[in-house]
């Protein structure tokens, strides 16, 4: 198969998968047992404001023509009205979603920059005091929730050693950046304003570590399985017999098939920190996506609760289309076999 | 057979990590069961209110202090396992025979049931597990327990259909499995006679290890308002209702937050050590 042929199958197969996906949403919505209208005023709506809400929502038609309904709006960027913030659900996604993803994005780098070296570190020297050390960080890691390390990263490094802020995105202080991309670091770099780029970077720090601390667990823990697996290898013994350094070996031989299985699970960590996002984002009262989905949760509000379900996955689904493609770069051989 | 003297438990028990991850399994259990026993407050469970006691730090009396309405955290914990392993225990009895059972169809029968089975779990992996879990709570009516239950087996059941899946696929061409073909086996005898009892380690494991995993899931879901209700003292409840008052009173949040990375850390390493016995990779 051509790399060319991959590419528009792989991409055929995510929206495949995102239509079955806003099936199964879908039909979650519509046939749990209550009467999603009524939920949603809650018990003291009269019974003609409740009739109301099922006309606007459709719910008096048959489960097909809803559906329908459903997907011909959501490809005219119409998801209903909210009935928690009584606002269209597309602007308050394009309030809220770009906070969401600076700060996953921001978990992401962390999760690589950090979850690798410290891999690195204990493969390559195996069964030392390093290698202990950070076997037990990536323990700690996995098995710790997010919410915890939220409150533990609050309480040492806002508290008990103030170097961090504590919460929103940046100081109340400055002037905000005018609204380009919703991402303030991007933003306030087109602005020129290196202060606000400074102080939201900061303020993402705390907050990404915790949604990022299973997922760098998660990383730190495969790659070092791969790469003693790989240092067991006959080149790396040959590269030893040539006295290259240890340096050179792990870094130009060993790392890159080493890391290949580490990459293809990155999207199984971003879901993890998709929904991490949740938790951290309530600690740290942070004003992004999944604070508001938790808050449509609470309201009960249909359209919200189906919105946010669909944006999360249809992120990860890109995220693993994405993935997908790094590792046709990184192995394009197994990739390309069948 | 003496468990205890056959060569997968040496093994097992050569690993100093497997060893001390068993022991805090068996405490934790041991302590949920026998809860009103060993509690010095067990009425401090329900909506009991001690106002002269209220928000004391760790002290002798009280090892890990006293909450808002005085009622002690450490009692409360203890409770709070029982909720958390009846989480564990009810979710996986829902959610792996499911995937299971889904699992054994499609890779043995294969053809159309194959397609059919695997879209449907690649449709229900393609949502982030949390994810799904919140839009059902947030679909059903009021939250609570046995509705968070639901939602999280509901995420679930997809990876035991997915291993499943790949070991029967792997095994179903083995000389044992077609002498049982020629004998006239029915499908349901060889999926389940032949093929499933191959899969144990694996399970076993991956149940091992998901107990866990479930168990954070759960409190990740209570400790957003979306479990068990008040005043069930359940953990991630007791870390979210602390959370709000940091950094004053840190006992309130960080002993319940600790004791589910406790129950959490037991499982994985029990977990990790069957991993290793069995030669199995979930």
């Amino acid at each position: 198969m051509l790399a060319f042929q991959y590419f528009i199958k792989r991409i055929g197969v995510s929206i495949i998968v995102f239509f079955g996906v806003s099936v199964v949403i879908f039909c979650l919505a519509r046939l749990i047992p209550g009467d999603p209208a009524r939920i949603a005023l809650g018990p003291f709506a009269t019974k003609e404001m409740v009739e109301q809400l099922r006309e606007t929502l459709h719910l008096n038609e048959s489960i097909f023509i809803q559906y329908k309904i459903f997907i011909v709006n959501l490809f005219h960027g119409d998801l209903g009205i909210s009935t928690y913030t009584k606002r269209p659900v597309l602007v308050d996604l394009i309030n809220y979603f770009p906070a969401t993803f600076e700060l996953v994005l921001m978990s992401g780098t962390l999760m690589l920059l950090i979850g690798m070296p410290l891999g690195i570190l204990s493969g390559t020297f195996k069964n030392t005091i390093i290698d202990h050390i950070s076997r037990i960080i990536s323990l700690l890691g996995v098995v710790t929730p997010s919410f915890l390390w939220a409150i533990i990263l609050m309480l040492l490094f806002a508290y008990l050693f103030p170097i961090f802020p504590v919460s929103e995105r940046m100081d109340e202080t400055l002037d905000p950046p005018k609204l380009i991309t919703g991402l303030l670091l991007i933003d306030s770099l087109i602005e020129g304003s290196f202060k606000v780029f400074w102080d939201s970077f900061v303020h993402l720090i705390l907050p990404g570590l915790a949604i990022a601390m299973p997922a760098i667990g998660n990383v730190s823990r495969l790659t070092r399985t791969n790469l003693s697996d790989i240092y067991d290898k006959q080149y790396i013994e040959f590269a030893r017999s040539y006295a290259f350094s240890n340096f050179k070996i792990a870094t130009k031989y060993a790392l890159k098939p080493a890391s290949i299985p580490t990459v293809t699970i990155i999207g199984l960590d971003f879901a993890f920190m998709l929904g991490n996002a949740f938790l951290v984002e309530t600690v740290f009262v942070w004003p992004g996506m999944a604070k508001y989905g938790v808050e449509v949760i609470l309201a009960k509000d249909l359209n919200g609760i189906v919105a946010t379900a669909l944006v999360f996955t249809s992120f990860f689904l890109i995220i693993n289309m994405l993935v997908d493609f790094v590792v046709l770069y990184l192995n394009p051989r197994i990739v390309l076999k069948d | 057979m003496n468990i205890f003297r056959s060569k997968y438990f040496y093994k097992f028990s050569q690993n100093p990590l497997s060893v001390i991850g068993l022991i805090i399994v068996s405490l934790v259990v041991f302590m949920a069961v026998f809860a009103p026993i060993i509690t010095p407050f067990p009425e401090h469970v329900g909506p009991f209110t001690d106002f002269a006691n209220k928000s004391k730090p760790p002290s002798l009396k009280y090892i890990f202090g006293t909450d808002k309405i005085g009622r002690d955290i450490f009692t409360r914990v203890i409770y709070g396992y029982r909720i958390s392993l009846t989480l564990g225990i009810v979710v996986l009895s829902i959610a792996a025979p499911i995937g299971v059972t889904m699992g054994l169809c499609a890779g043995y029968i294969g053809k159309k049931t194959e397609i059919i089975l695997m879209r449907i779990t690649d449709i229900f992996l393609a949502i982030p597990a949390l994810v799904l879990a919140l839009a059902i709570i947030g679909l059903l009516d009021r939250p609570n327990l046995f509705y968070t239950m639901i939602a999280v087996s509901m995420a679930w059941w997809p990876w035991y259909t997915r291993l499943i899946y790949n070991i029967t696929r792997s095994i179903r061409a083995e000389g044992y499995v077609a002498a049982a073909e020629i004998m006239g086996a029915s499908k349901l005898h060889i999926m389940f006679k032949e093929i499933l009892p191959n899969c144990l380690p694996s399970l076993l494991t991956k149940i091992t290890l998901d107990l866990g995993f479930v168990i954070l899931v759960g409190s990740s879901l209570s400790f957003l308002g979306l479990g068990a209700q008040a005043p069930t003292p359940d953990l991630g409840t007791m870390v979210a209702k602390g959370a709000s008052l940091l950094p004053d009173a840190w006992w309130f949040s960080l002993f319940p937050g600790f004791a589910i990375l406790i129950v959490v850390l037991g499982f994985n390493l029990v977990g990790d050590g069957l991993k290793d016995m069995f030669d199995v990779d979930v």
